[in-house]
């Protein structure tokens, strides 16, 4: 599901999608259920529908088995003469309707009455008179009503046949064998036969109800279709004949099944290709089959359309939960729009931007409480963001104007000196935050003598600054009373540990250069060791470190002196330089200083500077300066 | 010519032109061969009902082959009450539809009879037992119940008992197999293009029966041929090698269109009010043009071998059905090839 969709969208989708699911699991299940149930019911109906036709079938045939049984024993029992013979069978179809024709069929030899010749008095029904015909040219000797109950020695239902006189009727011969005992052998001599018409048999078949489209019918012994709704295949086809024909196996199948007398139900597709359940029985007495088929369409019509009602009820349900879902995330999503559309107001600055009166109590109620609670906290936070910034903006322009004035205490002008060609000097100052603590100073003593220093205060910002402004002021003053540099030291330690409440403390690397010679004499007091710049290389000085300006009183600095030959150039930098660093980098340190003077330009000393810095904010890489860098570069070029 | 230059002047299309000159041409054949104006009047006896095994003859009449062969053929109904022989013998039917066996018994019987055409080249006869009754060999049929036809139809079936020298009970066999069924008998006689088929279509799988085809166990006795009497044949033989020729031209059309072939069988068994299955009848129909294609492929259809003759005269003779066998040269038409 997207996440943008609305919430009513959300809902309806899960709400009617859920009930869908159950629905269709619940219609799926009735009909299921319904149709098992049918099924099990049709297949009682089934079975007792063809078990009482079977009945009534067999009922009829049983009872024509019993005559005709009943006339062989009489032959067997009785003397009797042509004529006597002629009322038995003539007897025969007195309260038996069913019966159309009977027949004695005498064996040759044993014929009693005309001697070895073949011998089959036959009577039949035409229009209510009984006609006989004595014939006895007649080849009934290899007919199958004769020929296999005389093989088999018992009561013997033919396979039905056409009628002689090629009438439509399809009759079965049921033949019973008779004896006579010569001495102690008992002898074959002949076959009582009666003919039914299958008729009577078709009409019960037919009166079986199977619903509106469904049929009965009848097979034989031999799988042919005795009694079938499509009259072409009566007597025509067989079962396995149409299983043959149609290519279908399960069909000869089902047809051996119902040719060795065994019942069942099982679903079935007719040769009309409609899908039906069928049950099928024996009619035991003849090995025939009685089958019932059930087109499905029709048996499940009324599951059919229960389930269609069910789910038009269920469509319908599910159409009147989704206008529900709509009308309660309509409620609910309304007061949220008019919310949102308030806080967008709100958002864009406009504190007294009208919220919608909700007067429920409920989540959304709380949550439009809350965003007036929230209006006006944002609005008192903004009141105080305000004059807060104002103050803080006021602070800020005043530091601007320190920085300025500190900025302007040092000297930025160069060349500083442009009338002496003896020297060059050049510093530079990057405060860490609007002003810094670091700062040199160069000036003239008298004619020759050049005072420059670097220093560098503990700690940073305004109070530092101010510290250095201090510091800044002594060191000039002291400087010009023309004292020696540790003189000059000395003197502003004390003056500055006097009243230094604060413990704070200054570095400086003060020196004075006789421009006449070249000649520097320096004191430090704790500072950075400056680095020579040489015409044989460059290198670190070697000198006293000697104490922090600041904490401690009558602190003792001496002074050293080196002599700078023209073109040898004296570089001064704070800590700021070598402790410039990226975060999780090392530091920048000595070294790197030392090969970044070596590689970069030596001439001109605002270029060495510029490279220096460069080569530190490489260093950095980006990292928010954390020291104030200060660099001082003094050339000698000498006297001409 | 006279002819074709008036039709190029009448400038008809040349399709049409075509179509006029053949019909000339048939014509001109036509009246060559026999005068369609004066159709021989001829009949014909089958062995049986109609049935596919007939289907040639009946092809041929539908389809007016044996009526473009200048014969206006009759074909009589067959069937247990009608015997070809008896027809044959009384003049009723001047072609009969009889096994090689048949004939050569009433040849023997002072009946002169011509085989003008053999159909069917080989014995498609049968002995069918059901697995469990035991009979696996012929000698398991020893003092059976089997069941053997009437007429010259057992006389193959006899031979196969004299020649494995057993002695069975012989019951005779109506034209159903439900004694078979039933269980009557044990063994049943039955044709391959029919009985068997039936058998299979009452419900019983071919791996329920053993069969024995007579053809594997040497009794080869070509079945269905065409005969005539030998005065028939003297009188006008132009009539029986028109007949011979459109018969097997009937053939030839049966077996290239099965399905119109078993329209017209099918038809002409429910005219007769005989059970009609198609599903039978096409296995008959298939069955057929098995036994009617000739064996070796360079032998042509409808021609009885010499020494399938002698196998059969043979035969029927150690069996003591004939005392002697016919020479070849009387007992089968000249053809017109040799």
């Amino acid at each position: 599901m997207r996440a943008d969709r609305s919430i009513a969208y959300k809902l309806i989708l899960v709400i009617t999608g859920c009930s869908a699911l159950i629905f269709a699991a619940t219609i799926g299940y009735s009909y299921y259920h319904s149709r098992m149930v049918l099924e099990r019911e049709l297949e009682e109906n089934a079975r007792n529908q063809v078990l009482a036709s079977v009945n009534r079938v067999e009922t009829i045939l049983a009872a024509i088995g019993k005559v005709t049984e009943g006339l062989a024993r009489s032959l067997e029992t009785f003397n009797y003469t042509d004529k006597s013979l002629n009322t038995m069978l003539m007897a025969t179809f007195a309260g038996n309707n069913e019966i159309y024709g009977v027949c004695a069929a005498f064996e040759p030899d044993a014929s009693s009455g005309p001697g070895s010749r073949s011998f089959a008095p036959y009577f039949y029904r035409k229009k209510g008179d009984f006609l006989f015909v004595p014939d006895d040219t007649f080849e009934y000797l290899t007919q199958d009503w004769y020929q296999i109950p005389k093989e088999l020695g018992r009561q013997e239902w033919s396979e039905p046949y056409f009628d002689q006189g090629g009438g439509d009727i399809i009759m079965t011969t049921c033949s019973v064998p008779f004896y006579e005992m010569v001495g102690n052998e008992r002898r074959f001599r002949g076959i009582i036969a009666t003919d039914v018409s299958l008729d009577g048999l078709t009409d019960i078949v037919g009166s079986m109800k199977v619903l509106k489209t469904g049929y009965s019918f009848l097979l034989s012994r031999n799988g042919t279709i005795l009694t079938h709704p499509s009259k072409d295949l009566i007597m025509n086809e067989s079962i396995f004949s149409i299983a043959e024909s149609r290519n279908i196996p399960s069909l000869r199948d089902i047809g051996r099944k119902m040719v060795h007398g065994e019942s069942g139900f099982l679903p079935y597709t007719d040769i009309q290709g409609v899908k039906s359940w069928m049950y099928y029985a024996p009619v035991s007495l003849t090995g025939w089959t009685l089958a019932v088929v059930f087109p499905e369409h029709e048996l499940l019509a009324e599951v059919h359309s229960l389930t269609l009602t069910l789910a038009a009820m269920g469509i319908a349900g599910i159409l009147l939960l989704a206008v529900a879902v709509v009308f309660i995330a309509h409620s609910i999503t309304t007061p949220l729009r008019a919310l949102s559309k308030a806080t967008e107001v709100i958002a864009a600055g406009n504190f007294d931007a009208e919220l919608p009166s909700i007067r429920s109590q409920d989540e959304v109620g709380v949550l439009n409480q809350s965003f007036i609670a929230m209006r006006v906290s944002l609005k008192k936070y903004i009141k105080e963001l305000t004059e807060t910034t104002a103050a803080k903006e006021r602070i800020q322009s005043e530091l601007k104007v320190a920085t300025d004035i500190q900025a302007s205490l040092l000297p930025r002008i160069f060349p500083a000196f442009p009338d002496r060609p003896e020297f060059d000097i050049y510093a530079t100052m990057d405060p860490a935050k609007e002003v810094g603590g670091d700062f040199y100073d160069f000036f003239f003593i008298d004619h020759d003598r050049l005072c420059f220093l670097i220093a560098d205060v503990a700690d940073k910002g305004v109070p530092a600054a101010l510290y250095m402004m201090v510091a800044k002021t002594l060191l000039k003053t002291e400087a010009q009373r023309g004292g020696s540099p540790d003189e000059i030291l000395s003197a502003v330690n004390n003056i500055l540990a006097a009243d230094n409440e604060n413990c704070m403390f200054v570095t400086v690397f003060c020196a004075l250069m006789d421009t006449r010679t070249g000649e520097v004499r320096f004191a430090n007091a704790g500072h950075n060791p400056p680095l020579l710049i040489e015409s044989q290389g460059i290198r670190y000085l070697a000198l006293k470190a000697g104490f922090v300006l600041g904490p401690v009183l009558d602190s003792t600095y001496e002074t050293e002196r080196i002599t700078l030959q023209p073109g040898e150039t004296l570089f001064l930098y704070t800590d700021g330089v070598t402790e410039a660093k990226a975060p999780e980098a090392e530091l920048y340190g000595e070294q790197r200083l030392l090969e970044a003077l070596q590689r970069g330009p030596k001439e001109e000393l605002a270029e060495m500077i510029q490279h220096i810095r460069a080569a530190v904010k490489q260093h950095a890489n980006g990292a928010p300066q954390s020291d104030d860098v200060t660099m001082v570069a003094i050339k000698y070029r000498g006297t001409k | 010519m006279e002819a074709l230059e008036t039709i190029m002047h009448l400038s008809v299309k040349p399709c049409r032109l075509l179509c006029l000159l053949l019909l000339l041409f048939n014509f001109s054949t036509n009246s060559a061969g026999a005068d369609q104006t004066v159709l021989k009047k001829a009949s014909l006896i089958p062995l049986w009902y109609p049935q596919a095994q007939f289907a040639g003859y009946y092809v041929a009449l539908e389809k007016g082959i044996y009526r473009n062969h200048g014969i206006d053929l009759k074909i009589l109904p067959g069937g247990p009450d009608h015997s070809p022989t008896q027809l044959l013998r009384s003049g009723e039917a001047d072609f009969a539809v009889l096994w090689l066996s048949t004939a050569l018994q009433q040849y023997e019987s002072g009946e002169k009879l011509i085989n003008v055409a053999q159909i069917v080249q080989k014995s498609s006869m049968m002995l069918v037992a059901r697995k469990s009754s035991g009979i696996d060999t012929p000698a398991d049929m020893q003092g059976k119940k089997v069941g053997i036809w009437g007429g010259g139809l057992a006389i193959p079936a006899e031979t196969f008992f004299k020649k494995y020298q057993l002695s069975v009970r012989e019951v005779r066999q109506s034209y159903t197999v439900n004694l078979f069924l039933r269980g009557g008998i044990d063994v049943a006689s039955a044709m391959w293009y029919n009985e068997f088929h039936t058998i299979l279509n009452s419900g019983i799988d071919t791996d329920e029966l053993n069969l024995f085809f007579l053809h594997d166990y040497g009794i080869k006795f070509p079945e269905d041929g065409l005969y005539t009497l030998a005065k028939t044949y003297r009188r006008d033989p132009i009539l029986v090698d028109a007949f011979v020729k459109a018969s097997l031209a009937g053939w030839a059309y049966a077996f290239a269109n099965p399905e119109e072939t078993l329209d017209i069988v099918i038809r002409l068994m429910n005219e007769a009010n005989l059970p009609a299955n198609r599903a039978h009848q096409q296995w008959m129909l298939a069955r057929m043009r098995d036994l009617i294609q000739p064996l070796n492929s360079s032998d042509s259809i409808g021609e009885l071998k010499l020494s399938d003759y002698e196998a059969v005269g043979s035969a029927l003779q150690i069996n003591g059905v004939i005392k002697t066998v016919p020479g070849f040269e009387d007992f089968v038409r000249r053809s017109d090839a040799r």
